[in-house]
């Protein structure tokens, strides 16, 4: 499950390294929405988000993204991930219907936790895409009942207390904390956060159904030549997170 | 003394009507539920309090005064002007009431480490002293633009013990280091406290913030009592998160005969654009979300925040408290700006007339006063809330006049 922005380096070269993505076996793509103050990433999504901007990446344009995404036949689920202020500013209800028309399957919005996310619900329930709902190692169990409750289609589990970027380690508690999570909820869990290279990917895939890598392909998608790249590792992590379903399964 | 809380707000989920919440990420749901059941715990508890109003008055030398400014109302020869002298708390604002409150809590919750974030330096100021008075180790964030436009305040927080990391991130200003704060606090979240030094951000921020401001306004409201007899007219104050303000207000609340006024930063003129003046141009400023809560925020058509401008670090952001915008809401507070050059008028005049060095900040206030008061009768009594005092403005003010 690979995260990549929308307008990084630029607006199309974005538009190809997604369906890059899509091409080399991703389950599920998180599209980017980018934010001036993205308060739960780290330098390198601030650094994309900032330039994305800079190019004048608006949620429309998000938007509009993913319609060209699916025009070029990307079948691949599509999950925009962005902060709520641009949302609020847009319309909820209109963000969601036009996400909708645009060929969307869902949001995961980081500043929304299910406590303030009536009205999105309520949009996304109407429009029938998913809400996804993050916990974290924090998280105590009625606040893993609550995000499991509202969740639609999977549940995003924070790795690590702190912000998204590559991390040499993985957090010594993650398999404790995914098997406390599922303790609670039948929901497919996908798991974020600090999670860089095929090795730790395929590590993470035997414990739960997903894993999400952002900082270390939004890395490679500013280097020279960001498709060659992108696609290697996208490869790398593709193969490396089903040979461990398959051996598991 | 024992402060009486006399509204409700916010209500159970930190909502003042549309405004406040708590929008954050997942990571720091919890820690906001540890710190609104300790804040509750502690709020009914008079150990506490008793212990609050000690170090208030024998480190922070309450009550502030209040103080006539005789020359500057016969001057501008209309209301009595009378002050409220926060310029005179130690460390020279009224930060140091929310610093020292939150840090007594942070001892309760057992966390042995603060973050906090500065824009002109006074809460980080007020932050590292609280931290040096009780011994808690101290992180503050500041950008880089504001570390290079309050050198002195830097280096006080350095020798107070605190450690101040610079943000090189977005505008380079409070904002970012608002994000850098947060970012450090989801990090270290376990043993960490994020002191913020407004009456914003996620419930119970605003809600904590205020109630430790509102020693301000309970003493003044006892002091205007005693002093002349009777209630002041209007309370003027300036509204950057709006932490002295609400201060000062809130006890007036129930008082419906007092005219609550706050003044944001008009920076270069509403029209310019370059302003911090969330409620006067509805071009910029719309509901939306800043920092955990929701509120008038200035930001562009796509929802991205905008870069504010105000001579005054301080009230450099923006978004403004919730508690602020549902007051204006329901019509009990109303709001104006000061330019940067208005404020810089009161600045001098404060100065010249009355002998105090204003904060930028409060000169906002100020610079207010001399364009109302004249158009007021002379028993109308306008009490005034100085926020700070003006020392860290020096270079600022002498490369502006």
């Amino acid at each position: 499950m690979p995260y990549l922005p929308v307008g990084y380096p630029d607006l199309a070269t974005s538009i190809d390294l997604i369906q890059a993505l899509a091409a080399t076996g991703a389950d599920l793509i998180e599209v980017g929405v980018p934010f001036s103050d993205p308060l739960a990433d780290g330098p390198t999504i601030q650094a994309a988000a900032q330039q994305a901007l800079a190019n004048g990446v608006t949620s429309s344009a998000c938007l509009a993204a993913v319609r060209t995404l699916r025009g070029r036949g990307v079948q691949t689920p599509l999950l925009l991930m962005g902060y709520v202020n641009p949302i609020l500013a847009y319309g909820v209800e209109r963000y969601v219907a036009d996400a909708a028309d645009a060929g969307a399957d869902g949001f995961i919005v980081p500043d929304l936790p299910p406590d303030e996310a009536a009205e999105m619900a309520a949009a996304c329930a109407e429009y029938g895409l998913a809400l996804i709902f993050l916990v974290a190692p924090t998280s105590p169990d009625k606040r893993l009942r609550l995000a499991a409750e509202h969740s639609k289609s999977f549940l995003y589990l924070v790795s690590v207390a702190g912000v998204t970027g590559e991390r040499r380690e993985l957090p010594p508690h993650l398999a404790d904390f995914i098997a406390r999570v599922r303790a609670h909820t039948d929901l497919p869990l996908a798991v974020g956060f600090g999670i860089s290279t095929p090795e730790q990917a395929a590590a993470v895939a035997a414990l739960c159904d997903g894993v999400v890598v952002g900082s270390a392909l939004v890395r490679l998608a500013g280097e020279t030549r960001p498709a060659a790249k992108v696609s290697a590792l996208s490869s790398l992590l593709s193969a490396a997170v089903h040979d461990t379903t398959m051996i598991n399964h | 003394m024992s402060i009486p809380f006399i509204t409700d707000l916010p209500d159970a989920h930190g909502r003042f009507g549309p405004y406040g919440g708590q929008f954050v990420p997942e990571t720091l749901m919890p820690a906001l539920a540890e710190l609104t059941e300790a804040y509750h715990i502690a709020q009914n508890d008079p150990d506490f309090w008793n212990e609050f109003h000690r170090l208030m008055r024998d480190f922070v030398g309450r009550p502030t005064p209040i103080t006539h400014a005789r020359r500057l109302s016969e001057h501008l020869g209309g209301a009595q002007i009378y002050l409220k002298r926060e310029d005179l708390a130690h460390s020279g604002a009224h930060k140091i009431n929310n610093a020292l409150g939150q840090a007594l809590l942070v001892q309760r919750m057992g966390k042995q480490r603060i973050v906090a974030e500065t824009g002109a330096g006074q809460h980080g100021v007020a932050t590292a002293t609280a931290a040096a008075l009780l011994g808690i180790q101290c992180v503050v964030y500041m950008g880089t633009v504001d570390m290079a436009r309050q050198r002195p305040n830097v280096f006080r927080m350095q020798l107070l013990g605190a450690e101040v990391r610079g943000v090189d991130s977005g505008s380079k200003t409070l904002k970012d280091a608002i994000n850098e704060a947060i970012r450090d606090w989801v990090t270290h979240v376990a043993d960490t406290h994020y002191l913020l030094g407004s009456a914003l951000g996620p419930h119970p921020y605003p809600a904590m913030v205020r109630d430790f401001q509102r020693v301000i306004g309970v003493e003044a409201r006892q002091q205007m009592l005693e002093r002349v007899g009777r209630l002041p007219d209007t309370i003027v104050a300036c509204v950057g998160g709006g932490s002295n303000a609400i201060g000062i207000f809130h006890p007036f609340l129930a008082d419906e005969d007092v005219r609550l006024l706050g003044v944001e930063a008009g920076g270069r003129g509403i029209a310019s654009g370059e302003h911090a003046a969330r409620f006067a141009d509805p071009k910029i400023a719309r509901i939306g979300v800043l920092h955990g809560t929701k509120s008038y925020v200035m930001q562009d058509a796509d929802g991205q925040i905008a870069l504010t401008h105000s001579i005054s670090a301080g009230l450099d952001y923006a978004s403004v408290g919730p508690e602020h915008a549902y007051l204006r809401d329901i019509g009990r507070t109303a709001y104006t700006y000061c330019t940067d050059e208005q404020a810089l008028a009161g600045f001098k005049a404060l100065c010249a007339y009355e002998g105090i060095l204003p904060a930028l900040e409060s000169a906002h206030a100020v610079g207010h006063v001399l364009e109302l008061a004249p158009t007021l009768p002379k028993e109308h009594i306008l009490l005034l809330n100085l926020s700070g005092r003006g020392d860290k403005d020096l270079d600022t003010v002498m490369g502006a006049i």
